[in-house]
């Protein structure tokens, strides 16, 4: 898994876009690892955490839109859970492993590659 | 239950500093109700533990368990193979759960990765409040359920001090309420408002003889 | 001023006290010029006991300098900084060297002082403290044990007639009244009406008892406002802070000075306590201006 993007994307509208992405030959950064999950609410700190344990060098949550979310809550609760993520890691001054969330519809393959190279941006950045 | 606050993590990092295998301990009862030492808390703080020794390229292994109540040495008992493993425990248990630990396995040193802060209840969630100063000589029934003790901020008994802010509020902290305004509410809805112009004389200190050890009859 | 204030307080119509702070640090001449100044300009000196929480000279050691110097000491114990035990030393050691009045209060919290993490004691609250100096009076100690030399002392206590809410606050006073105090000294005042309507229900329940108004001079408008905000059981009334604020630049303690006297005078013609107590904390040396103005003098 060593220096690879974890994106862990809902299964109701990420995972979707990542997959027309794909169909329309987008080009997205071939170190990306996609993790199917029922909701971005799925996503727990630990599991974050442990994708850097085993060498990912970003990690991205990719929920529904504002409101869109199928569980209701789910994606507003993984946003509060890539904060929290954010602060742990910060106390541990691990630097330069960003967790970033993004919202998106399953019809926005543009917008899930938007999220990917952002994220690369900021590992690059960051000099990892 | 009881409430405790997780230690600053420098601190944790420095005390396991020494070690290269620990064993990470958490409590199934009051810590983890209070969001800081149970099975979750535990497994971050592992993860966490290992992220930053890993960054400093001095890797450390780590053991995670939680028992029901790390404050009975029966449960404790549990972790006496996985204890033998390693060279030191990080117990996120209060301050009787360590010292249970502590007791048990008297040639490990134990650390304590949380600080013990008080008797409360939640208020809200993930807001917890203190409740009980555990003064052994209980008179919350002559205040109408609040306990002063503790709600006051200097523990008064006979009614509020001069320093009560506007609209109630202590004198040491606009964000909490004077426990005596509070007490005069209540008895005052209660219609027993007598009970607090009642001369409350100096508390016993001494009703719990410190360190306190009770007996209770077996039946 | 060598009358007893137990006497004082029987015989004068106005009472005027004044506060001496204690020093940081043990150098006193600053001190004793103040007791030189006031002890025959007023009825008693009240001393502070380590005062919002911030280390400082004992009470006690100024007490026996205002003895020594002629005046009349009013010794204040709070209950946070000793238990009951050393309360009692301290009261007997007082009564032994000729400091016969205190005054009981609760004391500030730690938290508003100059050692934060300090263990705060209040082992005793202030009500309870008024039955312990009753105790010692009555020739025994807390414990019931008998006192080799009694002691009698005349005992005050404080009050503040702007809490809000009031209620919790009268009740507290009833009980202090209960236990027995010969005078009260309040908590600044800036409102007469407040002060009033205190008066009237202590004297419901005790006639007797002396009433002595807290005046503390207020110098600046924005002294004003940081009193309102930072200092326990204070509230200065808009129409004060807004006259300050008027003052030309370069006046404000004399218009404080003038403020202060305006309100004794007012006290003293309207009745509306039995005297005054003066706290210019920091410009102990322009308090005989006060006197002046208000005609104490």
């Amino acid at each position: 898994m060593n220096g690879c993007i974890v994106a862990f994307c809902c299964e109701h509208s990420a995972y979707p876009a990542a997959d027309l992405a794909g169909r329309l030959r987008l080009h997205y950064p071939e170190s990306l690892r996609v993790i199917r999950v029922p909701c971005a609410g799925r996503v727990d700190v630990i599991h974050i955490l442990k994708a850097f344990e085993n060498g990912a060098s970003a990690v991205l949550v990719l929920g529904c839109e504002d409101g869109a979310c199928h569980h209701i809550t789910g994606n507003t609760r993984a946003k509060e859970r890539v904060k929290y993520c954010n602060m742990l890691l910060k106390e541990v001054e691990v630097d330069g492993r960003p967790v970033a969330m993004f919202n998106l519809s399953p019809n926005t393959p543009h917008k899930f590659v938007r999220a990917v190279n952002e994220i690369t941006k900021i590992i690059k950045e960051s000099g990892r | 239950m009881i409430i405790a606050e997780r230690k600053p993590m420098e601190e944790i990092k420095q005390a396991m500093a020494p070690y290269k295998k620990v064993l990470v301990a958490g409590c199934g009862t009051c810590v983890t109700v209070c969001w800081v030492g149970g099975e979750k808390e535990v497994e971050i703080l592992a993860s966490q533990l290992r992220l930053a020794r890993s960054a400093e390229g001095n890797e450390i292994v780590t053991l995670e368990a939680t028992v029901e109540r790390q404050c009975e040495k029966e449960m404790v008992t549990e972790l006496k193979d996985k204890v033998a493993e390693v060279e030191a425990v990080l117990s996120l248990a209060c301050g009787a759960g360590v010292q249970t630990m502590a007791e048990l396995f008297e040639d490990k040193p134990i650390f304590p990765a949380v600080n013990t802060t008080f008797i409360g209840m939640p208020e809200k969630e993930g807001l917890w409040v203190e409740m009980c100063g555990a003064c052994g000589d209980c008179f919350l029934d002559r205040t109408g359920g609040i306990c002063p003790i503790v709600r006051c901020a200097k523990g008064l008994l006979n009614g509020p001090c001069g320093g009560t802010r506007k609209g109630g509020k202590c004198e040491i902290d606009p964000e909490k309420d004077c426990a005596w305004v509070l007490i005069y509410r209540r008895l005052e809805k209660q219609g027993r408002l007598d009970l607090m112009r009642e001369y409350n004389p100096p508390k016993n200190f001494r009703a719990v003889k410190r360190p306190g050890r009770i007996q209770a009859v077996k039946i | 001023m060598t009358t007893p204030f137990r006497e004082i307080l029987k015989r004068k119509d106005f009472v005027v006290t004044a506060e001496a702070a204690p020093v940081k640090g043990s150098s006193v001449s600053k001190t004793v010029e103040h007791i030189t100044l006031l002890k025959d300009k007023v009825d008693g000196l009240n001393v502070t006991d380590n005062q919002s929480s911030v280390m400082r000279y004992p009470s006690l050691g100024i007490c026996l300098l205002i003895k020594e110097h002629g005046g009349e000491p009013v010794l204040q114990v709070t209950c946070r900084d000793r238990n009951r035990l050393a309360i009692q030393a301290d009261l007997l050691f007082a009564y032994s060297r000729g400091i016969n009045n205190v005054v009981c209060l609760t004391g500030d919290s730690v938290d508003v002082g100059d050692h934060k993490e300090a263990k705060q004691v209040f082992d005793l609250d202030s009500v309870q403290l008024i039955h312990l100096v009753h105790t010692l009076n009555s020739g025994k100690d807390m414990a019931g044990n008998e006192l080799d030399g009694g002691v009698d002392f005349c005992i005050g206590t404080t009050a503040t007639p702007s809490a809000d809410p009031l209620e919790p606050q009268l009740i507290k006073v009833e009980k202090k009244l209960k236990a027995g105090v010969s005078f009260i000294q309040t908590q600044a005042v800036y409102e007469f009406d407040e002060l009033k309507r205190f008066t009237e229900f202590v004297r419901n329940i005790d006639e007797k008892v002396k009433i002595l108004a807290g005046i503390v001079p207020v110098i600046s408008a924005k002294m004003a406002a940081y009193m309102n905000d930072n200092v326990p059981g204070i509230f200065i009334p808009q129409h004060l802070i807004d006259e300050l604020a008027q003052a030309p630049k370069g006046t404000g303690i004399a218009k404080g000075i003038e403020i202060a006297a305006r309100m004794i005078r007012q006290v003293k013609e309207e009745e509306v306590c039995d005297g005054v107590h003066i706290m210019f904390i920091g410009r102990e040396e322009r308090v005989p201006e006060i006197l002046e103005a208000a005609g104490l003098l």
